[in-house]
């Protein structure tokens, strides 16, 4: 019964009711007269042409890409960060080998021109 | 008893995102209030004394106004983008603490929600699930401007966001726990800014990005992009993500106070404790005047600029400075007490040499021309 985690997920509650509450709010008070040049795609007055759901920069993948293994990273280095002052000192060495290895990832990425952006 | 004790939390969670709304409405009132004044204007001053009134009219005004879906936007997720972005804002702040526990005759009021062993992690965690709600707002309007500006927001704040992570691992580092409450607690001696100054300046660099405040408002750059994700948005979705926005401006102030900032310490808050919150307010509300002030004095940054900046220049400036502070830790703890401050000297030093990297790359001729 007091798991810290009940709360959190009471608070998740509280939090989902107010954005869903001001919708409904808004939905029953406010006016509510669609036409078809309101409901058209808003590009500065210009018509629009197309669908936007086309091939977009590829460049956009990459950095995803390299993000998603710095951010492991960083999830890893979080329970050493933690336990600093009980590891022996090989571990701690360790840790800081396994920073290093980001560092010389980083800069292949960056060698590469993969953080270039073009 | 433990209906109770459920009863206390139900009444707690009301309150704090009641606190955090009502710290959202006037979030905008202050913002205009002291932007016009950095502009030398007077801002706004009809609704009441001092304007007071005028986020309660912008409240009123907004429910009433028509909302609309576009004809050709993806119905569904169009609905739930704005939810998706108010949600994890609101949420985050259930692990800050906002003071000591306070002693009424027999009951002890607890000033948190949840008191969460690995906090830091569920920051990161919940942090991350707004980046969602912003590239899926922009993706389902089906509007070009909205498209890219979801895409520029995902990829800046994904950036950012390993800066921010990095500068976790800092402040885990230095208190040796994961527990908000412990983290405060460990700063007793002095807060984490003293010891690691760059780590506490990069943390409120990739905060602005991460809460898209100006220089880096690259999703809603309005001369560009119309207004980037939310250009297809209307009366009370738009005014949902223009309260995302505000609520984790405060939110995202009161984790870098938590962390970095001796969160709800000061003098005598130990003999009186209710003097808690009220720091608490004064340090969040000094780091929300350093936001509107960096939003009136810089220009937005071009986007190359930007995520160059987050991957060249702050990724490997926070790697270095983890490094610096295990080292010094591992000093401290292992030759001098004293040598603790070795950290921030080297730390600031590699800031310096940061600062001056920058300085050089944009004087170069090659750099400006392209």
């Amino acid at each position: 019964m007091l798991n810290p985690w009940m709360f959190v997920g009471l608070f998740l509650i509280v939090g989902l009711l107010i954005p869903v509450a001001a919708i409904v709010l808004s939905a029953l008070l406010a006016p509510r007269k669609p036409n078809p040049i309101k409901l058209s795609t808003y590009e500065c007055g210009m018509e629009t042409v197309g669908d936007s759901w086309v091939q977009f920069k590829a460049q956009y993948y990459v950095f995803a890409l390299v993000f998603l293994i710095f951010d492991v990273e960083t999830v890893f280095l979080f329970p050493w960060a933690l336990a600093l002052n009980a590891l022996p000192f090989f571990a701690v060495v360790e840790g800081i080998v396994f920073i290093l290895i980001l560092i010389a990832g980083l800069s292949f990425a960056w060698r590469k021109g993969m953080l270039e952006w073009v | 008893m433990d209906w109770m004790l459920l009863l206390e939390w139900v009444i707690k969670s009301f309150v704090l995102s009641l606190i955090l709304l009502g710290g959202f409405a006037y979030l905008t009132w202050f913002e205009r209030k002291v932007l016009a004044r950095f502009q030398v204007r007077i801002g706004p001053n009809r609704a009441g004394p001092y304007a007071l009134l005028q986020p309660i009219a912008d409240a009123v005004k907004l429910i009433f106004k028509e909302e609309f879906t576009p004809a050709r936007a993806e119905k569904i997720l169009f609905f739930l983008a704005p939810i998706v972005t108010v949600v994890p804002a609101l949420v985050v702040a259930a692990v800050v603490p906002w003071g000591p526990d306070i002693q009424i005759g027999s009951y002890t009021l607890r000033l948190y929600i949840a008191d969460i062993s690995v906090g830091v992690l569920y920051i990161t965690a919940i942090t991350s699930i707004a980046v969602y709600g912003i590239t899926l707002a922009g993706w389902s309007s089906n509007n070009k401007y909205a498209l890219m500006g979801g895409l520029r927001s995902s990829a800046q704040m994904v950036s950012y966001e390993l800066a921010l992570g990095f500068c976790f691992v800092i402040a885990i580092l230095m208190s040796g726990s994961m527990r908000p409450i412990d983290i405060v607690d460990a700063q007793r001696n002095g807060w984490f800014f003293l010891i690691q100054p760059a780590g506490a300046f990069v943390f409120l660099i990739a905060t602005l990005a991460e809460v898209n405040r100006a220089p880096f408002d690259m999703p809603e750059a309005e001369q560009e992009l119309a207004a980037g994700f939310h250009s297809e948005y209307s009366g009370m979705k738009f005014a949902l993500f223009f309260m995302a926005e505000y609520t984790k401006m405060i939110t995202i102030s009161s984790i870098a106070v938590t962390l970095f900032f001796g969160g709800y310490l000061g003098p005598f808050v130990d003999q009186l404790p209710f003097l808690g919150p009220i720091y608490m307010l004064a340090k969040i509300v000094a780091l929300l005047f350093f936001m509107v002030w960096v939003r009136a004095t810089l220009p937005r940054i071009r986007y190359d600029r930007l995520m160059a900046f987050g991957w060249k220049v702050l990724l490997p400036l926070t790697l270095a400075l983890v490094l610096i502070t295990a080292v010094g830790i591992l000093l401290a703890q292992e030759v001098n007490p004293n040598l603790i401050w070795i950290t921030p000297v080297i730390s600031a030093f590699a800031g310096f040499f940061a600062i001056g990297l920058v300085d050089r790359s944009l004087r170069r001729k090659a750099y400006a021309a392209r």
